[in-house]
């Protein structure tokens, strides 16, 4: 199932995915390449499957029809054994933090590492040390998850996540809820991370600027496909009507302001007839 | 009335797809109780926060229902002049029945809450996604040491309980009513049976902590990930399980006992 992966590859492929959630359909013909070693951002407007589309590529969910490949092995189709093993190279880095409340920052990080290594004590220590320091937050490791502002618990989620050394890693709304000088380190964090340790680094965000100025390649998502994708200047400089409103942030244009329905005329005048009556 | 029928068939069907994911839930607990044995550490734990921390309101409990029984046993076998039985009442009403079947509710109130809204707020943070996605396996790591911990607390509770039980007992029969402290642990022997009444005690505690725990743990795991489904699946579990203690208390009491 797993062939050799060449060097210039993309990471993840996905072809034709369809999934449905209820009777809401997420994703009608979607189809994406995230190119490795590079910083990936797939933006859309909310509700539009994003956060669905991290937990289809994690395996969490199962897709309803079309693949799935990442580093060259098709997710849905994979042991529990052998997915368990992809996730190890897999960092996932939750909105919240998604924190494990009951233990300390250190543990928090120390976490995958004592789950999945024999690692003796101190070079377990050394290691956390090592990634709290990349996060700048190596003085907060004896701290409680609940004392932690949003950034900063989102950025010991972040140690936690390279804890494992992943090749890929993936982040969920990175930027939403954070004051300027929190977005700011956590820009620069994801940015030094994908470089300094050359992984994939895939987000997805609606925060246009921040996203277009820290990507290499920007997929836009909407109606459950993948209608613009390239690097974030081409983009702008050929976007259609939609990208164009979406990436500008316009409040009307081919996504309308007013939800759709009657005309507003009609509407009013409707309602005085049936008074009428 | 069609209507009626429908809504009654729905919420039929509703509840047999409820039962069906607890079964599967059950499965795969059991499915994952190895890692029990390769790291007791994380039952300890467990132990101590559902067990432990449970003792306090077992003991009161456990004592006051005791004296309640010794006052209310002396008052009815005083008539019949056999105040000196009142030992072999007291243990076997604690041993057979309020034993267990007390422990457990109080059990579903205090560590089966606890454990629903735990496991319920772990879901709602994406803790569990999180561990998912740490490649830790959500079933092993969280679930089965809590379930266990559960399911080996609660007779050992029952047995704390009754225990202090027959010493409230004794306080009250022969600290202050004037029932012979010798009579007191002498009738208490000899009416006691070991298989009939103490193992059925245990039996039932057995089965009502395996119970309540399953309850408690898979509602945390079933609810709604909102602050709303937290409480509503922490309130499932105190009824559920109280429910459920009861009805099979009258079930297993029937296949012990009924009999004769």
């Amino acid at each position: 199932m797993a062939e050799p992966v060449a060097e210039d590859s993309p990471h993840i492929v996905i072809e034709n995915l369809r999934f449905r959630r209820g009777r809401k359909v997420v994703f009608e013909d979607l189809s994406m390449r995230i190119p490795r070693g590079q910083v990936t951002t797939v933006m859309g407007p909310s509700g539009s499957g994003k956060t669905t589309l991290l937990r289809l590529i994690g395996g969490q969910l199962r897709p309803d029809g079309g693949r799935i490949w990442v580093d060259g092995q098709e997710v849905a189709r994979l042991s529990t054994r052998r997915l368990y093993a992809l996730r190890k190279r897999m960092g996932m880095l939750f909105q919240t933090g998604a924190l494990l409340t009951d233990l300390s920052v250190f543990e928090n990080v120390a976490f995958p590492l004592r789950e999945h290594t024999d690692l003796p004590e101190d070079v377990l220590h050394t290691l956390v040390l090592l990634k709290l320091e990349a996060v700048g937050l190596r003085a907060a490791r004896d701290l409680d998850p609940a004392s932690l502002s949003g950034g900063m618990a989102r950025r010991v989620a972040l140690a936690r996540a390279i804890a494992l050394d992943p090749d890929l890693i993936m982040y969920d709304e990175p930027f939403t809820g954070l004051d300027p000088i929190t977005m700011g380190q956590i820009v620069t964090l994801i940015r030094r991370t994908n470089q300094s340790l050359g992984l994939t680094s895939v987000l997805v965000s609606h925060d246009v600027n921040e996203a277009m100025a820290i990507s290499d390649h920007v997929v836009l998502i909407a109606d459950g496909r993948a209608v613009d994708a390239g690097a974030p200047d081409d983009l702008r400089a050929r976007a259609s009507d939609w990208s164009a409103q979406f990436l500008e942030g316009r409040p009307d244009g081919p996504v309308p302001f007013h939800y759709p329905g009657d005309s507003y005329r009609e509407d009013l005048l409707g309602v005085r007839e049936q008074r009428d009556d | 009335m069609i209507d009626a029928i429908a809504s009654l068939g729905r919420s039929s069907l509703n509840a047999l797809v409820v039962f069906g994911r607890a079964f599967i839930f059950l499965i795969q607990v059991l499915a994952s109780l190895d890692i029990v044995i390769r790291r007791f550490g994380l039952t300890v734990v467990q132990i101590y926060s559902v067990g432990v921390r449970s003792l306090l309101i077992i003991i009161v409990s456990g004592l006051f229902v005791g004296m309640v029984l010794g006052y209310q046993g002396y008052i009815t076998l005083v008539n019949f002049g056999a105040a000196e039985a009142l030992g072999g009442v007291v243990a076997l009403s604690l041993v057979r029945e309020l034993g267990p079947v007390v422990t457990a509710l109080l059990f579903a109130g205090r560590a089966g809450s606890a454990l629903t809204a735990e496991l319920g707020l772990m879901k709602t943070t994406e803790q569990l996604s999180a561990m998912e996605m740490m490649a830790v396996n959500p079933y092993r790591r969280i679930f089965a040491p809590r379930f266990v911990a559960g399911f080996l607390s609660m007779p050992l509770l029952a047995a704390i309980f009754s225990a202090v039980g027959v010493m409230g007992g004794y306080i009250v029969g022969v600290g202050m009513l004037g029932v012979d402290s010798g009579a007191y642990f002498s009738q208490m022997q000899s009416v006691t049976d070991w298989n009939e009444d103490v193992l059925s005690g245990v039996i039932k505690s057995i089965v009502f902590g395996f119970v309540v725990t399953w309850i408690a743990v898979f509602q945390g795991f079933n609810a709604m990930p909102t602050s709303e489904g937290i409480s509503r699946a922490t309130t499932q579990t105190v009824v559920v399980s109280s429910l459920a203690v009861l009805g099979l208390d009258f079930i297993l009491t029937g296949l012990m006992f009924g009999a004769g």
